[in-house]
């Protein structure tokens, strides 16, 4: 039988979409605040964003309501600008330090 | 939304520039766009609310007064632009264009009607922060602000996101006035843990980016290690921007939560004016305390937002904001034209400058008089005003506390002026710092207006009737 792809999200229980995404989001709040490389601590705010994007598809299939999955366009179009800016940010660290751990910037004090 | 469109076409008419061998257009280019930006931005001033974009972005009297806001900082501050990287920077026209472009998401962030233009809004200021903090190529303390400042940013994104994400899982739409009513529908009512802790998430998203305590700690490394002339616009546009979309988030989508969110941005409230002001006194630097600064001064902000007063609480927030960015902009030039020649930010690099330089002198004098909130200056009505509408909701106990708090900040805005008028210099023989003709009258331009607001308060102070 057919099924739309809202109706093959909502084979599964919105509470396990919710606990889902809250686990990565979490673990990538966690990898932000311990990791001392930067483009590790880049990779965990990626898959921040993607907590969300799983959250915010699966709230909108449940509600059949639109709106949410176009945010997630939205949120990949965003980041997606924000990796170029923040790869070339570090490439400048990388030619002046030549290293990306976020030890050694401390020239100005946290 | 003409502004919007103008800014962005010509802000990339402005990137062409960029080809001709000369540099000396890109100034007066620059300006004249920003100037043709504000006037036809006031020219909605009288217009109806009209909304655009199937109800994205609304065009209201709030939205104009608050782009008027950061499209007059920015043409006030745009002349001590020059040289505010090194020598012989080839791309300039660059950072002009990314100025016009992050204009372009202050002003969404003013005029948002749902959630998803307040995110697009953010990323495009933050983002081109994000390029302008690390402009500064090959100084390391530029390239640590802009690492910090976009690893800090892009945390907060990420968080902010999650609270949309929950805010629209409980109550099903991005829209404002529709949350507003998603939140007080009781088939909702058991999805209130999820709305809380989305509005949580949000709150902690957005007080990242306007750098209220306890979310603010990077503020001091990225404003101290940004050039000068970025660090105004930083502490001006950004701020009062993140401001107008949070009190426009907070009365539009969020008023029925009143009761879970008061008490939140009271304790932020109090917080960010500790850290702010104590912190500012331990610096030895004045960029340093001028970024702490901007600290207590989100504080009083949220002072007014925490009032909500409706109209008072919009009018002060106006004013407020007006009086600080004018103030500040001053205050920032003044330091850049200083540090610029005597490569120092110090107060000690501010000895004897009312010897050689009565005017950069008089300028700073009125600036800081202004942020500690003196009578006769801007400062003095924004938090006459701001305190008057958090003492019309009895909030007594806060502004007692706002108030002992703007004491201790009288130590540190008076310690450059000391500096200027009671220390000698640190040579006989120092030379006056070179300020350009056309420089100076700007300076006394924004001088004047800091006065202005002081002494005919009456003429911006009730924008929202």
């Amino acid at each position: 039988m057919e099924q739309t792809i809202p109706e093959v999200i909502r084979t599964v229980p919105l509470e396990y979409y919710i606990y889902f995404a809250t686990a990565l989001f979490a673990i990538g709040v966690t990898g932000v605040l311990t990791r001392r490389n930067a483009i590790i601590i880049f990779m965990c705010v990626e898959l921040m964003l993607n907590a969300v994007n799983v959250l915010l598809t699966a709230f909108s299939a449940y509600r059949s309501d639109p709106n949410g999955q176009i945010f997630v366009f939205f949120i990949m179009a965003v980041a997606a600008a924000e990796v170029s800016v923040g790869l070339g940010i570090i490439v400048m660290i990388y030619r002046n330090f030549q290293n990306t751990d976020v030890n050694l910037l401390n020239r100005l004090k946290w | 939304m003409t502004s919007i469109i103008l800014l962005s076409v010509l802000g990339i008419v402005n990137l062409f520039f960029g080809f001709l061998k000369s540099n000396k257009i890109l100034l007066p280019a620059a300006m004249v766009i920003l100037a043709l930006v504000f006037g036809v931005n006031l020219i909605d001033w009288n217009a109806d609310p009209r909304s655009y974009f199937n109800e994205m972005l609304t065009i209201d009297r709030y939205s104009v007064a608050f782009t008027g806001i950061v499209v007059l900082t920015t043409l006030l501050l745009i002349p001590f632009s020059q040289k505010y990287v090194r020598e012989g920077q080839e791309n300039l026209a660059e950072y002009y264009s990314l100025l016009l472009f992050s204009l372009v998401g202050a002003i969404m962030m003013v005029s948002y009607d749902n959630l998803l233009m307040l995110f697009v809004g953010i990323e495009i200021l933050s983002v081109s922060m994000y390029v302008v903090a690390g402009s500064d190529k090959r100084n390391v303390r530029s390239n640590e602000a802009a690492l910090k400042y976009f690893l800090m940013g892009s945390f907060a994104t990420g968080i902010l996101l999650f609270g949309i994400a929950l805010v629209y899982g409980a109550t099903g739409t991005f829209q404002l006035t529709q949350i507003n009513a998603g939140i007080i529908n009781p088939a909702n009512a058991s999805l209130q843990p999820m709305l809380y802790i989305g509005m949580l998430l949000m709150f902690i998203g957005i007080s990242f980016k306007v750098s209220a305590a306890p979310f603010h700690y990077w503020t001091p490394d990225v404003y101290e290690g940004t050039p000068t002339f970025f660090t105004a616009f930083m502490s001006t546009v950004v701020k009062t921007a993140g401001f107008a979309g949070f009190f426009k988030l907070l009365m539009a989508a969020f008023f029925a939560a009143q009761g879970f969110w008061v008490p939140t941005i009271m304790a932020i409230t109090v917080l960010t004016l500790l850290i702010g002001n104590v912190g500012a006194v331990a610096q030895t630097s004045i960029k340093r305390m001028l970024a702490y600064s901007s600290i207590s001064h989100a504080g009083y902000l949220f002072i007014g937002l925490v009032a909500v007063n409706g109209k008072l609480s919009a009018n002060a927030i106006f004013f407020y904001s007006l009086a600080y960015s004018v103030a500040t902009v001053a205050s920032f030039a003044v330091l850049k034209l200083v540090s610029d020649q005597r490569q120092r930010e110090d107060y000690a690099g501010f000895n004897g400058l009312a010897k050689t330089n009565p005017l950069l002198a008089f300028v700073m004098t009125v600036a800081m008089l202004s942020l500690a909130g003196i009578p006769l200056t801007g400062g003095f009505f924004g938090k006459f005003f701001t305190f008057g509408a958090a003492i019309d909701r009895g909030y007594i106990g806060l502004v007692v506390f706002a108030v002992i708090m703007s004491m201790v900040s009288i130590y540190y805005y008076l310690r450059p002026i000391i500096a200027m008028y009671m220390q000698p210099a640190e040579n006989e023989t120092a030379e006056p710092i070179a300020v350009g003709s056309f420089q100076s009258a700007v300076l006394v331009l924004l001088a004047l207006l800091t006065v202005l607001l002081g002494v005919l308060p009456g003429l911006f102070s009730e924008v929202f009737k």
